[in-house]
């Protein structure tokens, strides 16, 4: 397809991942996700163990990690799959990259929730930052992607940086955000505004007995 | 307005912590075996009688989903529960707001669903996204272990009951029920044809039902408090709570539980703070996520918010997402988005959908900036109801029908469009 990154060239990656294998810990853990799916069903677990090497080569090389060939090889031998068929599960979902992203992900939603409230100003804010949807800046920092719903439509806009959401943004406290990462510092992740969770702004309009104490409704119960 | 003790969603906002511990004083696992103890017909009888319809969309009610998995399963093809967290539709997020402040209802909703259908064990599927979501999912499972919450002998109730964490990984398809179980087995999320249907052929071959994380998640509450009392809220055919959330222009976006068939209005004024700039610069909503066609105000404005008094309006509550535009919307651009969703979303099976996803959305963002002929808005139309009704699965059918809410309600916007830049065009002809 025309927009997917080229996929990096073969001969250089079998090179550096020829060799890949699970770190200690993540070969206790891929064990222990096998264990998850009945027995002989153990291509259930290509998914999460996908996902692990993915976290894994990311360690390795400082990055949010990549699935080189060689890498989706080696889990498809130890799911006893062809490579084939975990190649096309890479491909089909959109959180395996396939090709190298940088230090900081950051996974802008783009779709109409975040729209109505202003995704735009974020992608402005990033482009002021140099970032470019699709690419991954010259430092290696930052990769932008615009991606669809990421399911936090009551807090738009939003955008995903790594593992972490951070919500309710707008084009300043965007930009707040990537200069405290490009400095290391890793800004709090939830709403940018003053707010608890999905709660409405200003306060919960319902549920007020949970905001200062765990409140046991049962005997309110009749 | 409901009541806060009859909302279900005690902590939905995450003040308190997720923990079991916190989750056993708000009332969760609260002598769970009794509720088992009732037996596994009475259950779903329960289920039934309170009028429980799939929180995941469709609205089926899921006391019968339940009734139609073998009643004596065989070991070597037993029942399985799967239950269906991979919420992706553009405005939903409510299963998130479970997962990660109530999980303990899920994973106890999951064990009496889990033994009212006789399955042997549950596999929560949390899209991928859900990264700190499914940490989250993940402690409070090992945490139901840990207390013999489930596992063997699940909380000394002789039954024994797993429940497994399966992480998505970024496809919208996989929230199909029959491209979720394919996703589960290690392969591509493209749907499947049916029949078979899951109950009979589902997850590795084995009998399956497929439920929405709201659908399980309320049903300890509604055994705790009985049918009767679920069935009181919302009109005849709507019964129960149900989590609303309410996104785009309001001045205080939100996720709030509250009673089914409350009207649109009140729901805004409560707690979405009011439209942004008031009643009268309401444009148009979207009632229930991105796959049900939009709402004019004018129709929308003193509604009730359930399955039946939406489908009147030719829309649908869908999941309950409710997406407010005011009159500020570029309303063309926030439907042509959606275009580019479901074309980027298209898991590729069917020519109609892969091929006609693309083209409706390059046609719609013609529309959008008016280089189009008048002719175009009838074949447009004329294409979605081709891609309907003609895909296996209803991704076809939702990337249908927001195109045709806004050829229905909003045609004279898109021919404003059109004449203005044929105009424009016209005018610099006769300058040159």
């Amino acid at each position: 397809m025309a927009d997917k990154p080229n996929i990096p060239d073969e001969a250089e990656t079998r090179a550096r991942w020829g060799a890949f294998a699970w770190s200690e810990a993540n070969a206790a853990k891929a064990k222990e996700i096998i264990a998850r799916y009945p027995a002989g069903r153990q291509a259930s677990a290509v998914m999460p163990l996908l996902d692990l090497a993915q976290r894994q080569v990311g360690v390795e090389t400082k990055t949010q990690g990549w699935l080189p060939v060689p890498v989706i090889e080696f889990v498809a031998a130890q799911l006893d799959m062809p490579y084939m068929r975990a190649y096309e599960v890479v491909t089909f979902y959109t959180m395996y990259n396939i090709a190298p992203v940088g230090r900081y992900h950051v996974q802008l939603c783009g779709t109409t929730p975040c729209m109505l409230r202003g995704s735009d100003d974020v992608m402005a804010a990033c482009k002021n930052h140099g970032l470019q949807k699709g690419k991954t800046t010259p430092d290696g920092l930052f990769t932008l992607t615009e991606v669809e719903c990421l399911g936090a439509c009551a807090n738009a806009p939003m955008v995903q940086i790594n593992d972490d959401n951070y919500e309710d943004l707008d084009f300043d406290s965007m930009s707040k955000i990537l200069e405290a990462l490009a400095r290391g510092e890793t800004p709090k992740p939830g709403p940018q505004i003053d707010r608890q969770t999905s709660a409405p702004e200003g306060g919960p309009t319902t549920l007020k007995d949970m905001v200062a104490a765990n409140h046991d409704y049962r005997g309110e119960w009749k | 307005m409901l009541n806060d003790k009859d909302r279900i969603f005690t902590n939905i906002h995450g003040f308190q912590p997720w923990n079991v511990d916190a989750a056993v004083k708000r009332g969760d696992w609260d002598n769970t075996r009794a509720l088992m103890a009732r037996g596994q017909d009475a259950i779903i009888e329960e289920i039934k009688a309170s009028g429980l319809r799939g929180r995941g969309g469709a609205g089926f009610p899921t006391g019968m989903k339940w009734s139609f998995m073998p009643k004596e399963p065989k070991p070597d093809r037993p029942n399985f529960l799967v239950i269906n967290a991979d919420e992706s539709e553009p405005g939903s997020c409510k299963d998130r707001e479970i997962i990660r402040h109530d999980p303990h209802k899920l994973i106890e909703g999951a064990l009496i669903a889990g033994y009212a259908m006789r399955a042997r064990a549950a596999y929560i599927y949390i899209r991928g996204e859900f990264i700190r979501e499914a940490e989250t999912l993940f402690a409070a499972v090992a945490e139901a272990y840990a207390k013999g919450y489930i596992g063997k002998n699940a909380c000394k109730s002789g039954y024994d009951f797993d429940v497994f964490v399966h992480r998505g990984a970024g496809a919208y398809i996989c929230g199909e029920e029959t491209a979720m179980l394919e996703s589960l087995e290690g392969k591509k999320g493209q749907p499947r044809l049916k029949p078979p249907f899951p109950a009979g052929a589902g997850l590795y071959g084995c009998p399956t039902t497929v439920n929405n994380v709201e659908s399980i998640a309320v049903t300890p509450t509604i055994l705790r408090r009985g049918a009767p009392w679920f069935k009181s809220f919302g009109r005849e055919g709507n019964a129960g709570t149900k989590l609303f959330q309410i996104s785009g222009h309001v001045n205080t976006p939100c996720v709030v539980e509250e009673e089914m068939s409350i009207p649109f209005r009140e729901l805004i004024e409560k707690h979405g703070g009011g439209i942004r700039g008031g009643w009268d610069n309401l444009l148009a909503v979207i009632p229930g996520g991105s796959s049900v066609p939009l709402v004019p105000a004018a129709e929308i404005m003193d509604a009730p918010m359930d399955f039946d008094g939406l489908k009147a309006l030719g829309s649908g509550l869908g999941t309950a997402a409710v997406i407010v535009m005011d009159k500020s919307t570029d309303i063309v651009r926030a439907i042509s988005r959606l275009s580019y969703f479901y074309k980027h979303e298209s898991c590729g099976q069917c020519t109609p959908c892969r091929e006609g996803t693309g083209w409706m959305w390059r046609v719609m963002e013609r529309l959008r900036k008016g280089e189009a002929d008048v002719s175009e808005i009838d074949m447009l139309y004329d294409v979605t109801k081709q891609v309907e009704g003609h895909t296996i699965c209803a991704l076809g059918d939702a990337a249908a029908w927001p195109i045709q809410g806004l050829i229905k309600h909003f045609r004279p916007e898109i021919e404003r469009r059109i004449n203005e830049t044929n105009g424009n065009a016209a005018m610099m002809e006769a300058a040159e």
